[in-house]
C-alpha cells in the first residue's frame, strides 16, 4: 500500500502533497485516500456504495489530474465521499483508467467533516517513476 | 540590504514600503515585479512569493509590473495577494490569476444594535446563523433551481435574487458592478461546473471563509466622517461580514479552463515557468470562452453572498423578534478579491484598456470613479480587509494615488504565514474554540479542525499590513473591527 505526506513548506494555504505508490495503480489508489483523508474522516462514511469511474486523457498526468479532479466533482455534485478504490491504469495513447469505487454520501450528523477542496492545481504537478515505484505531487486548493 | 530574505534574486528598495525585482533577475521577465510590504511584512514572506511575482511578470502582454500586496503569501500561479494588468488587445488571460474561487469577495452589513444589546444573545444568534447558512463540505442551499434558472443567474448575479424576493434593490447599488458583471456567457460553461454548483448557491463553504458578527471597538473609528458615509455611528456598533466565493461552480470553471488552456498554450506560442500560469491571449477564442464562464462563475459568487444575506437577515430578524429592517441590517458594501476585469487605466501616459487580474487582491478605485456607487463616489470605493477569526477586520477607502499605483488594487486580508498542517499541531480546534469563547468569541464551525487551521497565529498581523496600506496610501484606513461571533465551514 502507498503512502503520502503532508509538504508543508508549499502553498501555504492551500494542501501540497507528496504521494508515493508501489505501482501506477497504487499511486491513484493512495492519492485517492489521501484526497478523502483531507475531505472527511472516512471511518464516519458508510461504505454503501459502489460505482465504476473510467477517464482517458492524453498523457499520464492529467489522468492522475482529471482523476483527483473527478472525486471533487462527486464530493460536490452528489456530496459522495470516494473512500476505498481499485484502480486500473493503462499507459497508452490516450492513458485510460478504470476504478472500482466504494464510498457512501456525507451524513451531516455522523461524519466528521475537515476540508473543502476546490480544485486541483497545476502548481508543482509532477508524476514520475521514483525508485522501483511512482511519485506525484499535488497542490490541492482549499 | 541586511533584510534575510529566501531568495536569490536582489529585492531592491525603490521607495518607502516599496521593493522591486528588476527584469535582470530571471529570464523572461518582460517588466519588474513590485512587492508592496514593510520591512517586516517583507521578511515575512515565503520564497514562493518572490518566485511567483517574478514568473507572472514574464507572462505576455503584461504592463508596468508584476505587484504584490502586503498580505502577499505563496499561493498557485500567481502569489496571493497579486495583481497583474494585461494589454487587452496583445495580453492574456489566466485562470491562475484569479484563482479557482472565481469572486470570492466580502461583503459586510451594518446593524442598528450595539454589542450591549447583542451580548445576551449572542450564543443564540450565533447558532441561529450557523442553522441558517450551511457551511462545510457537502452543504447544499436552500434553493433549488433546474439549470435554465441557474443559467439566468449566471447572466444576472445578485439581481436575479434581489428580484426573486432575496434582498432589497438597494442591495444592488452597494455591491461591486452593482452584482452583476457584463459579459456572462453560459454557453461557455460547462454540464459539469453547473450540476457542481447548482445546489451550493447560499452556502458559505469552507477554509478561510466565514460569517462573523463584528464590533466597532472603543478606538476603532479612524476617519469618522468617512465612517459615518458608511453607516457607521461610533464604538459598539455590531456588524455583519461575510467572506466566500462562488463555491463549486467556480471552482469546476476554473478547472475546466486550466486543463484547455494547459492544451492550447502550444498552438499559441506560450510557455509559462509555472504549469498553473496556463493562458491564452485574452481575445483568442478560449481567452474569450474562460472570460465568459469565469464571469458567470462571478456573478453566481454575488448571487451566493446575496442570498447569504437574506439568510442573515432572516435569522437575525427571529432572534432580535423585530423585522430585518428594524434591525439596519443594510449592505455596506460587497467586493470581489479574485476576478479579472476589463479596465482602462493609464500606462506611461496612454490610457488602455487591460485585463487586470487581481487574485487576493482587493479592487481600491479612488475618489470619482464611476463605477463607485453614488453615496461613496466623493470618498473613494469602499474596501473590506478580513483577518484572521481571532483578530478582526478592517473597512478602508480607495485612494486617487492607488489608480496611478496599483491599477486601483490593495490588499484582501492579513494573509497567512504558517502552513495549515502547522496550525492544527499546535492548537485543537475545540480548544481554540473553548479559549475564543473565553475571550468572548462564540464560535460554530461545521469542522473543529478548520477552526485550528485558521487561528490567528497562523496570520500575519492585520493591523500590520492595514498600516502599511495606509502609509503608502494605496487605501486609507477607516474603522477597524473586532470578532465577536463566527461562524465558519
Amino acid at each position: 500500500m502507498g503512502s503520502y505526506e503532508v509538504l508543508e513548506a508549499v502553498s501555504l494555504a492551500d494542501c501540497a502533497l507528496a504521494i508515493e505508490g508501489a505501482s501506477l495503480a497504487d499511486l491513484f489508489e493512495t492519492a485517492a485516500r489521501a484526497l478523502a483523508e483531507l475531505m472527511v474522516d472516512p471511518d464516519t462514511i458508510a461504505p454503501r456504495v459502489q460505482r465504476a469511474v473510467a477517464l482517458e486523457a492524453p498523457s499520464l498526468d492529467l489522468l492522475l489530474y482529471d482523476w483527483l479532479a473527478e472525486l471533487i466533482f462527486l464530493k460536490d455534485s452528489e456530496q459522495f465521499i470516494v473512500t476505498q478504490a481499485e484502480v486500473d491504469v493503462e499507459v497508452a495513447t490516450p492513458c485510460r483508467l478504470h476504478a472500482q469505487c466504494v464510498g457512501g454520501v456525507i451524513d451531516r450528523g455522523r461524519t466528521v467533516l475537515r476540508a473543502d477542496p476546490k480544485a486541483v492545481t497545476f502548481h508543482q504537478f509532477t508524476v514520475e517513476p521514483r525508485d522501483a515505484g511512482w511519485h506525484a505531487r499535488v497542490v490541492i486548493d482549499i | 540590504m541586511t533584510m534575510n530574505l529566501p531568495v536569490t534574486m536582489k529585492v531592491l528598495p525603490v521607495g518607502d514600503c516599496i521593493w522591486e525585482i528588476p527584469p535582470s533577475e530571471k529570464a523572461g521577465m518582460l517588466v519588474p515585479a513590485r512587492l508592496y510590504a514593510s520591512e517586516a511584512l517583507l521578511s515575512a514572506m515565503d520564497a514562493g512569493v518572490f518566485e511567483q511575482v517574478t514568473n507572472v511578470a514574464c507572462l505576455p502582454g503584461i504592463v508596468r509590473a508584476a505587484l504584490c500586496m502586503p498580505d502577499g503569501h505563496w499561493g498557485y500561479g500567481f502569489p496571493i495577494g497579486g495583481v497583474a494588468a494585461f494589454r487587452a488587445d496583445a495580453g492574456v488571460i489566466s485562470p491562475g490569476g484569479i484563482g479557482f474561487d472565481i469572486n470570492c469577495g466580502m461583503r459586510v452589513l451594518r446593524t442598528t444594535l450595539t454589542e450591549d444589546e447583542v451580548r445576551p444573545r449572542l450564543r443564540a444568534l450565533v447558532d441561529a446563523l450557523f442553522a441558517a447558512v450551511p457551511a462545510g463540505v457537502g452543504a447544499r442551499g436552500f434553493l433549488h433551481l433546474e439549470a435554465p434558472a441557474f443559467r439566468k443567474v449566471m447572466v444576472e448575479g445578485a439581481g436575479w435574487v434581489v428580484r426573486h424576493g432575496y434582498g432589497r434593490p438597494e442591495d444592488l447599488e452597494a455591491t461591486e458592478g452593482g452584482g452583476c458583471m457584463p459579459g456572462a456567457d453560459p454557453g461557455a460553461v460547462s454540464d459539469r461546473a453547473i450540476r457542481r454548483g447548482m445546489d451550493q448557491l447560499g452556502t458559505l463553504g469552507s477554509g478561510n471563509h466565514y460569517l462573523e458578527i463584528q464590533v466597532v471597538p472603543s478606538d476603532g473609528v479612524h476617519e469618522p466622517d468617512v465612517a459615518r458615509a458608511f453607516g457607521i455611528t461610533g464604538p459598539g456598533q455590531v456588524l455583519v461580514m461575510l467572506h466566500c466565493g462562488s463555491r463549486g461552480f467556480g471552482h469546476q470553471v476554473g478547472t475546466d479552463y486550466l486543463r484547455r488552456f494547459d492544451e492550447a498554450m502550444p498552438r499559441y506560442g506560450i510557455t509559462v515557468r509555472d504549469r498553473e500560469l496556463a493562458c491564452a491571449p485574452f481575445r483568442s477564442p478560449e481567452g474569450q470562452a474562460y472570460f465568459g464562464a469565469m464571469t458567470a462563475a462571478a456573478n453566481t459568487a454575488f448571487a451566493n453572498r446575496q442570498l447569504i444575506t437574506h439568510c442573515v437577515r432572516e435569522a437575525m430578524a427571529r432572534v432580535f423578534e423585530r423585522p430585518a429592517e428594524a434591525l439596519g441590517l443594510d449592505v455596506i458594501y460587497d467586493v470581489c478579491h479574485n476576478t479579472a476585469k476589463v479596465e482602462r487605466h493609464v500606462v506611461d501616459g496612454e490610457s488602455m484598456e487591460l485585463v487586470v487580474h487581481r487574485k487576493g487582491a482587493t479592487r481600491a478605485f479612488g475618489p470619482g470613479a464611476p463605477d463607485v456607487p453614488a453615496a461613496y463616489r466623493h470618498l473613494g470605493q469602499p474596501v473590506i480587509i478580513g483577518g484572521s477569526m481571532e483578530t478582526g477586520s478592517a473597512l478602508l477607502v480607495g485612494t486617487a494615488h492607488a489608480m496611478e499605483e496599483t491599477f486601483g488594487s490593495t490588499a484582501h486580508g492579513a494573509g497567512r504565514t504558517m502552513s495549515r498542517a502547522q496550525a492544527k499541531r499546535r492548537v485543537r480546534g475545540e480548544t481554540l474554540i473553548q479559549e475564543m469563547s473565553a475571550r468572548g468569541i462564540v464560535v460554530r464551525a461545521a469542522s473543529p479542525s478548520g477552526v485550528a487551521e485558521e487561528a490567528g497565529f497562523a496570520y500575519k498581523s492585520l493591523d500590520d499590513v492595514v498600516d502599511t496600506l495606509h502609509r503608502l496610501d494605496l487605501s486609507r484606513r477607516v474603522v477597524s473591527l473586532r470578532p465577536i461571533g463566527n461562524i465558519k465551514g
